[in-house]
């Protein structure tokens, strides 16, 4: 008797589960994503449209802020340096950090330690590192007394608060984005190319400059475009080691907040979310650069 | 040909120095027993350490950064991993509208997302609580979350989910057994990055911490303006092992886990 009942209680949950499934493709995704959705936009991305809005519509429906910043000349001197800064930074960041890359993809045993001192100060917060380099490079501080000590100086020169002290800071809190893209892209170098140029009599410098360096422009790239579109941004690190008078966008918006002036500060800040994403529509073309993003970014 | 191979050693050296020399220094200088600031001390003590331990100044925000980051966790990592699991299901326009609203804080420069909530969270009277700042730094955890949940769920053969729902599992069951413990390396991941994203968290917390929620970064910050005593050195010390010792779990997890 009992082997004839067994299969209806089974296909009873079978039907069940079928007719479940159907709607869990149709609607349980949405509903799923929707919480998180729905926070997102009211938390944070309408009060950000908001903010921007003030930019067109303080007092009236009007472009005259963004008309007036082509003569401000505030906002040009301040636009100028904050371009200035992330330019003189990514470079800094390339030249230091590709050396690095093809180092940790070189190294057999010493790549885990390598990768400890790179990814060590990735983790530790920008506040801190500022921080550090404030304790570095003030008058009495580290590098004045070694540049004494060593006699290229014979008092300490002022290297805080200077731009100098806001471009090694930055550089030395960017260095991991420019590091980590290219050393992937390095890692993705099929040996026995590089084999193949030594083989065929490529001396190390022309198997470098002919088989690596095109190979990995795309970590090249991506290295590149994250280190400038993050220095566009940055707020902490000149605020606190940079000069007084070398206001990047970012502090001179915190600074018109400070002052209410809701609409110039609206304007701005438009202007440095287009000038990032133009970067970043322009440069999601490139190969290698969408990866290059999903990495962590902080 | 020595130096053509003891050259670039050389140099990645050097390199390597200036990016882990600053951490070193400030980790040292916290256990100087000097009363300024000066390197390398010239004694060694844990003077800065009783500073910090025994001010209600710095334990305080640090409390506040600890319970902000601790809620962030619970909302972030709920929120993030229903999302992510509805987000890999969607059609794929929605799919990337979905994702680009939540990846956006990530491109977005931090001073336009602070004012941004700065502006709509004063109108309501949420400037300076606790929760304006669990509730603003949940959307800059929240990226973290789904990335990695995300990533987990890559990694998961589809074959898996419906051979549990062909077998009579309900969806609960199949969620419960099969895709959560699957995922769990990825949302823990999630968790630790929401962390560490809140506890570090200073620039939206200098618009909207007030003087009712002042986070640990923030007492740093107000601090560094008048003096940079070596305290900060000591709350920086400790700041640095927490986030260290809770990145490099989540690298190992991230490691250990097949997606």
């Amino acid at each position: 008797m009992s082997e004839i009942v067994q299969p209806a209680p089974v296909s009873v949950p079978l039907g069940a589960a079928r007719a479940f499934s159907f709607n869990w493709r149709k609607a349980v995704p949405l509903l799923l994503a929707a919480p998180l959705l729905i926070y997102m936009l009211v938390l944070y991305a309408l009060p950000v449209v908001a903010m921007l809005l003030r930019s067109l519509n303080d007092p009236t429906w009007t472009l005259a802020h963004y008309a007036a910043l082509l003569e401000d000349v505030v906002f040009i001197k301040t636009f100028w340096i904050t371009f200035n800064t992330s330019i003189t930074v990514t470079i800094g960041c390339l030249i230091l950090g590709y050396p690095v890359a093809m180092g940790l993809v070189r190294a057999k045993s010493m790549a885990p330690f390598i990768l400890l001192i790179i990814l060590l100060p990735f983790w530790t917060s920008v506040l801190v590192r500022s921080y550090a380099w404030m304790v570095l490079l003030g008058r009495h501080g580290l590098v004045n007394e070694a540049l004494i000590a060593i006699g290229m100086i014979d008092r300490p020169i002022r290297i805080l608060n200077t731009p100098l002290a806001t471009q090694i800071a930055m550089i030395h809190i960017l260095l991991p984005y420019m590091i980590l893209p290219i050393a992937n892209a390095l890692r993705q170098i099929d040996p026995s190319l590089v084999r193949a140029a030594s083989g065929l009599g490529a001396t190390p410098f022309m198997t470098f400059r002919q088989v690596i360096l095109p190979l990995s422009m795309s970590g090249v790239a991506a290295g590149t475009l994250l280190v400038f579109v993050l220095a566009l941004g940055f707020y902490i690190t000149p605020a606190m080691v940079g000069g007084p008078r070398d206001i990047t966008l970012s502090m001179l918006i915190a600074q018109q907040v400070d002052h209410l002036n809701w609409a110039y500060a609206a304007t701005l800040s438009a202007v440095l979310l287009a000038t990032a994403l133009a970067i970043l529509a322009a440069a999601r073309k490139l190969p290698g650069v969408g990866n290059a993003f999903r990495m962590s970014v902080r | 040909m020595i130096l053509a191979r003891a050259l670039p050693v050389f140099v990645v050296g050097l390199i390597l120095f200036f990016l882990a020399f600053p951490i070193v220094v400030v980790t040292v200088v916290s256990f100087s027993d000097a009363t300024y600031l000066t390197f390398p001390p010239p004694a060694f003590g844990l003077r800065w350490y009783e500073a910090y331990f025994s001010n209600p100044d710095w334990l305080k925000p640090t409390w506040v950064s600890l319970w902000v980051a601790a809620a962030v966790v619970v909302l972030a990592t709920f929120l993030g991993t229903l999302a992510a699991l509805g987000i890999a299901r969607l059609p794929k326009g929605l799919k990337i509208a979905a994702t680009g609203l939540i990846l956006s804080p990530l491109i977005v420069p931090g001073i336009v997302v602070a004012i941004g909530i700065y502006y709509a969270y004063s109108r309501y009277g949420l400037v300076g609580t606790p929760i304006a700042m669990v509730l603003a730094h949940t959307c800059l955890a929240v990226p973290f979350v789904v990335t990695s949940v995300t990533a987990s769920l890559s990694g998961i053969d589809p074959r898996l989910e419906q051979a549990a729902l062909s077998l009579g599992a309900t969806p609960g069951a199949t969620f419960w057994q099969v895709t959560l413990p699957l995922i769990r390396p990825g949302v823990l991941v999630g968790a630790l990055f929401a962390f560490i994203t809140s506890f570090d968290e200073l620039i939206v917390a200098l618009f909207i911490s007030g003087t009712g929620a002042v986070t640990l970064p923030r007492r740093m910050w107000d601090d560094l303006r008048f003096q940079i005593d070596p305290t900060i050195a000591a709350v920086s010390t400790l700041t640095i092992v927490l986030t260290v010792a809770l990145m490099g779990v989540a690298h190992l997890l991230r490691k250990r886990s097949p997606a």
